[in-house]
């Protein structure tokens, strides 16, 4: 059966799409994250070094996964956008910011809150800390370029420059603990595998699963805000019973 | 070329470029990007001198020694081929042990001890439940049984 992909890159059948897939992703993001944590809070065993102070590293790590995952999808959006001259595109990208910024900001002060004990810091210059701190600003600089400018068509091209041009940020956080003596250890999942106990495994990947459907359920509802806002004067969105009565 | 097609080489070719100043960037700035040195490039001379910096490696086995007045601690950092005493007064990490990683601060004296005024611990990438961790180490060591003999 081929699917006509186009027909959903018009806002006005995207909107409805979107409405039916939100509670799904709700739904079981929060299911998901019921287990996960519970998985990593009550049934994972403690380290051997760190005891029970490793546990945060199920907020953690999918936080920075998904910090890093997101931008990636922004700036391949806002490309999108600028090359197509799409307007779902560089809505989606708007959209999927905030979340972003959010799990930046996570990643960076759930990983203060684990310095503290273990390593003897809340934070240090290393080339990862500052690489994701760099990652935090460049979504709050795309924000706020794109609210500055009041033509959202030329915001978006404006900002979709930044959005693309940071994308070179990415690959120096995942990496940065590679190419650099650093004090944020190396990764624990890598392409080859990961070093880490079966049970802390499969926590850290459930709540992460849910970090991505609970991502997916905040960007639709966003987009679908953000496309009534900027479809206000066309017909198809007079015509929504949610917008009539 | 149709104008679709230009813009998709522009930000290619706008990625690259980036891409390859960020790279250049950081490849000359490589000193200042690591956090710390080892103590073999402190013996090479690549570390600065008269002023504070960082070593990093493993905390020397059986190199821990306390002070009477229970704060000033003397251990010695090693990255397996060289050593650097350390002298520090204050509180420690809990995951300061011998054998494992740690990263200093301060300055070295003409004498080669470093006089720390911090001291952080650094942790690997592993985690497991402590039988988990006995359990290999038993393996190791069984193993290095079988191989001697």
């Amino acid at each position: 059966m081929a699917i006509n992909w186009f027909k959903y890159s018009a806002p006005s059948t995207f909107y409805a799409l979107a409405g039916k897939l939100i509670p799904w992703f709700a739904v079981s993001a929060a299911m998901l994250f019921a287990v996960g944590l519970y998985i990593g809070f009550f049934v994972a065993p403690v380290d051997y070094q760190q005891g029970e102070f490793y546990r945060i590293i199920f907020i953690h790590v999918p936080a920075s996964i998904l910090s890093m995952f997101l931008y990636l999808v922004m700036a391949a959006y806002a490309a999108l956008g600028l090359i197509f001259n799409t307007r779902l595109s560089a809505m989606m990208a708007t959209a999927i910011a905030p979340t972003g910024a959010l799990f930046a900001f996570i990643s960076l002060w759930t990983g203060a809150l684990w310095g503290k004990p273990m390593w003897g810091a809340w934070w240090v210059w290393d080339a990862r800390l500052t690489s994701e701190l760099i990652l935090l600003f460049l979504y709050l600089g795309y924000m706020a370029l794109h609210s500055s400018i009041d033509d959202p068509r030329r915001a978006d091209r404006a900002s979709a420059l930044l959005a693309i041009v940071g994308s070179v940020n990415v690959p120096i956080i995942y990496f940065s603990v590679k190419w650099w003596n650093t004090l944020h250890q190396g990764s624990t999942i890598k392409f080859s595998g990961t070093s880490m106990h079966v049970a802390m495994q499969q926590a850290m990947f459930i709540t992460l699963a849910a970090c991505w459907l609970y991502a997916i359920a905040v960007v639709l509802a966003r987009v679908r805000s953000i496309i009534l806002e900027r479809e206000h004067q066309t017909k198809w969105v007079a015509e929504l019973s949610e917008v009539r009565t | 070329m149709k104008p679709r097609q230009k813009r998709v080489m522009f930000i290619l070719v706008g990625i690259a470029a980036v891409g390859l100043a960020v790279g250049l960037v950081l490849n000359a700035l490589d000193k200042n990007v690591s956090l710390y040195f080892t103590p073999t490039q402190v013996f090479n001379d690549e570390a600065p001198h008269g002023r504070s910096f960082r070593i990093g490696g493993l905390v020397e086995e059986g190199s821990v020694q306390r002070e009477a007045d229970g704060l000033t601690v003397n251990f010695a950092i090693t990255d397996t081929s060289k050593r650097i005493p350390v002298v520090y007064k204050g509180i420690l990490p809990d995951l300061f042990k011998e054998g494992k990683g740690v990263v200093a601060q301060g300055t070295v004296g003409p004498d080669g001890i470093m006089h720390a005024d911090e001291v952080l611990a650094k942790h690997d990438e592993n985690y497991m439940p402590p039988e988990a961790k006995d359990a290999l180490e038993k393996a190791a060591a069984a193993n290095a049984a079988v191989e001697s003999k």
